[in-house]
């Protein structure tokens, strides 16, 4: 990939364990000012190792666990029961982002975290402060740390909230490291000594212009990647020694940071040199950019392609091929599950707490009950003090309960025929529908994802979603035309109705189709087993017990598509002059009678 | 971004700012910076809830305190937001005391919802409530307490983490999209900035404070100024056109516009209303009012340029 001759110096062959190495040593140079990193891998021998070697590195400084589930009395802080209740007074309690100041926070699968957890997180990183509202509690607390975000997803879009991500600079991929590949580490922690009293190290105009111009070739979207980019490059420094960024320090930390963001190849050189000087300096005065490009022409150049380079051999093999399979559609389907996991964190919100007693099973709101014994203490103290008791006097009377309205949220599958038997119109209809859920889901609190199929295969277009912006750009490139491949449909369907069923939602599926099958469940044509196979997954979705509808798209009503809807236990509804409205209220009826 | 900040900092009845956009693109470095800008206000002493002085009213102390700007964390609890009793107090000496919420200390100031679409249902209805009568009523423990709430309520989020319940979206007087800037030299602008901020905060803000405090004394003269812009019906016709065209529904839109096109003219020193005030403030006044219409596949922005070119020419 290296032209001969490009870069001056060598950037060394960098394995994934001296990566992981040289990661390590960053975020125990100066883990805060970098975020931290996302580490994707599962548990075993190669993320111990990593791990005991980061806490080596540290001199042995603990590192503070964040397990999945946390709830955010434990993870912001609030009202300190037992000191409370023992000393009479409110005592505040910090929480574990308070304790995390000056260490790491090793979130524990951090690809299962909501997105509000996500958030709590990425404002303690950007304030440098938990802010804590909480049961009476107001305080700031200074707070800076290092966050190793450990990612056991295993799908491609199972992965962390991209808000955290996007504010870790570093990202480790350990998922094909085996315990043999484990080299000895090259820093130990009196190295590290040596280098921080050099973090200071400084860096040119000219390497943060170089940083940025190759962030964007490499189609990175976010300035805050460039900005850690930078910061990486001085800490690489002071690690190699040097009082100043060296190009190859901002080589390492292209490598490090810009590489395992990439979304597209950069595009030639030449042709980069013709697009740059694009935008005209006037309107930014602070930074002229074509002057001092033509003024230092030729070292720039090299700097630009060496950290171009390094970036370009540090991307991993996989992610290209993936890059240039999915065009882009990555993007999409990482936003879809971001509104995903932000529910799947929800357990039926708090409506308020009532007086009463805890049989049952029911939930104490302990700083409630704190409040309505508060007011007589003096009495009861009094009183007390006769029978020999002393401490705070929560009587029966006192206890509230927390009122939680947990409601089963619906997530609307769509499952749409794209193939050419149905028309292509049908598809913009069905696409128009999903749009128009969306728009009204935050007050039905749905979520709605979309399956396509035609040619030989059903593909998961939408992930459940929320998200209008998500939806609009899965949407916007959907292809029709081929096949009608309804059995590997419907078992697509069924499978992605479970996984919803499984995260605590009601699945409902709407298939839009003329029910006219001619690709079996192994890939075949021929219109009889097509239509056997189709019948047997129908059959397959009732036995599931899923509600489901079945719009029949064709001019007229068909027998097949009847026979379907029979077999999976759903509403039929020949629909011939449908419109994206018309389908949205149907839909909408047909649910509101399911529930 | 910046521009409509100033613009519900000089006339808070515009009804505050939404922010939406991508992730790194400073939405709450631009709100948190606000706080600087503002000049302080002139206050009653020991009054919990920053209360302006009566006028005519005798023997009250006032003094100069800044403009509050409250952050509302993720994770806030009713209780601290709408406030309740004081259980420091109670718990103390049996006195039964009500401690402020966060409602009250933003009162005459901002309040600031950071990741505004990640906030709990039930607080969203609170600030729906308190935002519309600007009064905080508490009602919980035996405590019954109202006490007044007005402020400008500054929302940040992205898009991509799930929708803003429409309620709270129209409440926003203007909403504002930013995005990631797409050219070289700004991007590079935008890392070294905050890059050399990173490195030595204090050497930053002296660099750039006579420049804050030069957007301070605009701010300032824009608001002595906004009393005597006049609305002349001339532009008071072209914004009716201009949400007559867009469909707008009730009249909250048509009230957003002229105040905003009129803070705009108050900060840029003019006498009155112009069209160019107007345009440049409808899309940020007016496009998250319109109507969704989930076949039109262009952007509501897209949508209010084009009634601006039909209503005033290109």
């Amino acid at each position: 990939m290296t032209a001969p001759g490009a870069s001056a110096t060598e950037v060394p062959a960098l394995t994934p364990w001296r990566i992981a190495d040289i990661a390590a040593a960053l975020l125990a140079l100066d883990g805060a000012s970098i975020g931290g990193v996302s580490l994707r891998a599962p548990a075993g021998p190669a993320r111990e190792a990593w791990l005991a070697h980061l806490s080596a590195l540290r001199g042995g400084a603990p590192c503070l666990r964040m397990p999945a589930g946390i709830g955010d009395a434990r993870l912001l802080g609030g009202l300190d029961l037992t000191a409370t209740l023992a000393m009479g007074r409110p005592v505040a309690e910090r929480g574990l982002l308070a304790e995390a100041d000056g260490g790491v926070l090793i979130v524990a699968m951090a690809e299962r975290a909501g997105a509000a957890t996500a958030a709590k997180l990425c404002s303690v990183l950007d304030a440098g402060a938990v802010t804590v509202e909480r049961d009476g509690i107001a305080l700031t607390i200074p707070s800076r740390f290092a966050i190793v975000a450990l990612d056991e997803g295993i799908a491609a879009d199972e992965r962390p909230a991209a808000a955290l991500t996007d504010r870790l600079a570093l990202r480790l991929d350990l998922t094909a490291l085996s315990h043999r590949e484990i080299e000895p580490p090259v820093f130990d922690a009196e190295s590290l000594a040596a280098a921080r009293a050099r973090v200071a190290a400084t860096i040119d105009d000219e390497t943060i212009a170089c940083l940025c111009t190759a962030a964007l070739a490499l189609g990175i979207g976010s300035t805050r990647t460039a900005l850690q980019a930078v910061k990486v490059a001085r800490l690489v420094a002071a690690l190699a020694g040097r009082e100043a960024v060296a190009p190859e320090d901002a080589a390492l930390a292209a490598a490090l940071v810009l590489a395992p963001r990439a979304t597209q190849l950069p595009a030639p050189s030449e042709e980069a040199e013709a697009q740059e000087p694009g935008p005209e300096p006037d309107s930014q005065p602070q930074s002229p950019p074509s002057e001092s490009d033509e003024q230092a022409a030729a070292p720039p150049r090299d700097l630009d392609e060496m950290v171009l380079d390094a970036a370009k051999a540090a991307i991993p093999a996989g992610l290209l091929a993936q890059l240039l399979a999915a065009g882009g559609r990555t993007r999409a389907r990482a936003a879809g599950r971001a509104g995903q996991l932000q529910k799947a964190a929800r357990r039926g919100r708090v409506v308020g707490s009532k007086a009463g007693d805890l049989r049952g099973g029911a939930r104490l709101d302990v700083v409630e009950t704190l409040r309505s014994a508060a007011p007589w203490q003096r009495l009861r103290r009094s009183e007390a003090a006769m029978a020999g008791r002393n401490g705070l006097i929560v009587r029966r009377e006192d206890f509230r309960i927390a009122r939680y309205k947990q409601r089963s949220e619906t997530a609307t599958l769509f499952v749409v025929d794209a193939s050419g038997s149905s028309a292509l119109q049908r598809l913009a209809e069905a696409k128009g529908a999903v749009r128009l859920l969306l728009a009204e889901c935050y007050v039905r609190r749905d979520e709605v994802a979309l399956i396509a199929f035609r040619k030989a295969q059903a593909e998961i277009v939408l992930s459940p979603t929320r998200s209008l912006v998500a939806a609009e750009r899965a949407l916007a490139g959907l292809p029709g035309g081929g096949a009608t491949p309804l059995a590997t449909a419907i078992e697509a369907a069924c499978a992605l109705a479970d996984a919803v069923r499984r995260k605590g939602r009601t699945p409902a599926l709407v298939f839009m189709t003329d029910g006219r099958a001619n690709i079996d469940r192994a890939g075949r044509q021929g219109r009889a087993q097509a239509q056997t196979d189709a019948l047997a997954a129908a059959r397959g979705l009732r036995g599931e017990g899923f509600n489901a509808i079945l719009i029949d798209t064709s001019p007229q009503p068909q027998p097949q598509a009847a026979d379907i809807a029979a077999a999976m236990g759903g509403l039929y509804l020949p629909l011939p002059q449908a419109d994206a409205a018309g389908v949205g209220r149907a839909v909408g009826l047909a649910l509101a009678a399911g529930r | 971004m910046k521009r409509a900040l100033l613009l519900a900092a000089i006339d808070p009845t515009i009804g505050g700012v939404l922010i939406f956009g991508d992730r790194g693109t400073g939405k709450s470095t631009a709100v948190r910076a606000l706080a600087a800008l503002l000049p302080p206000m002139r206050a009653v002493v020991g009054d919990p809830y920053n209360g302006a002085p009566q006028a005519g009213a005798r023997g009250q102390k006032t003094h100069l305190v800044p403009v509050p700007v409250v952050d509302l964390p993720l994770g806030a609890t009713e209780d601290r937001v709408v406030g309740a009793l004081d259980l420091e107090k109670a718990l103390a000496s049996g006195e039964k005391a009500f401690q402020p919420g966060l409602l009250a200390r933003a009162h005459r100031g901002f309040l600031y919802i950071d990741e505004a679409n990640l906030l709990e249902d039930h607080l969203v209805d609170v600030l729906l409530d308190v935002a519309a009568s600007g009064e905080n009523v508490v009602e919980r423990e035996g405590l019954s307490i109202r006490h007044p709430a007005r402020f400008v309520l500054v929302g940040s989020g992205n898009p991509e983490e799930g929708e803003l319940r429409p309620q709270l979206l129209d409440r926003f007087g203007l909403s504002v999209e930013v995005a990631t800037p797409a050219d070289l030299p700004t991007r590079i602008a935008v890392v070294k900035r905050r890059d050399a901020y990173d490195r030595d905060p204090r050497g930053f803000c002296a660099q750039w404070q006579a420049a804050d405090q030069a957007i301070g004394r605009r701010l300032i003269a824009g608001r002595k100024r906004l009393a005597q812009i006049e609305t002349s019906d001339a532009a008071l016709t072209r914004v009716a056109e201009l949400c007559l065209h867009l469909g707008t529904d009730g009249l909250r839109g048509e009230l957003t516009l002229m105040r905003a096109a009129r803070a705009l003219a108050a900060l840029e020193g003019a006498q009155e209303i112009l069209d160019s005030h107007i345009r440049t403030v409808a899309p940020m006044a007016l496009r998250h009012r319109l109507r969704r219409n989930p076949l039109d596949e262009a952007g509501s922005t897209v949508r209010v340029e084009r009634a601006l070119a039909e209503v005033f020419g290109p």
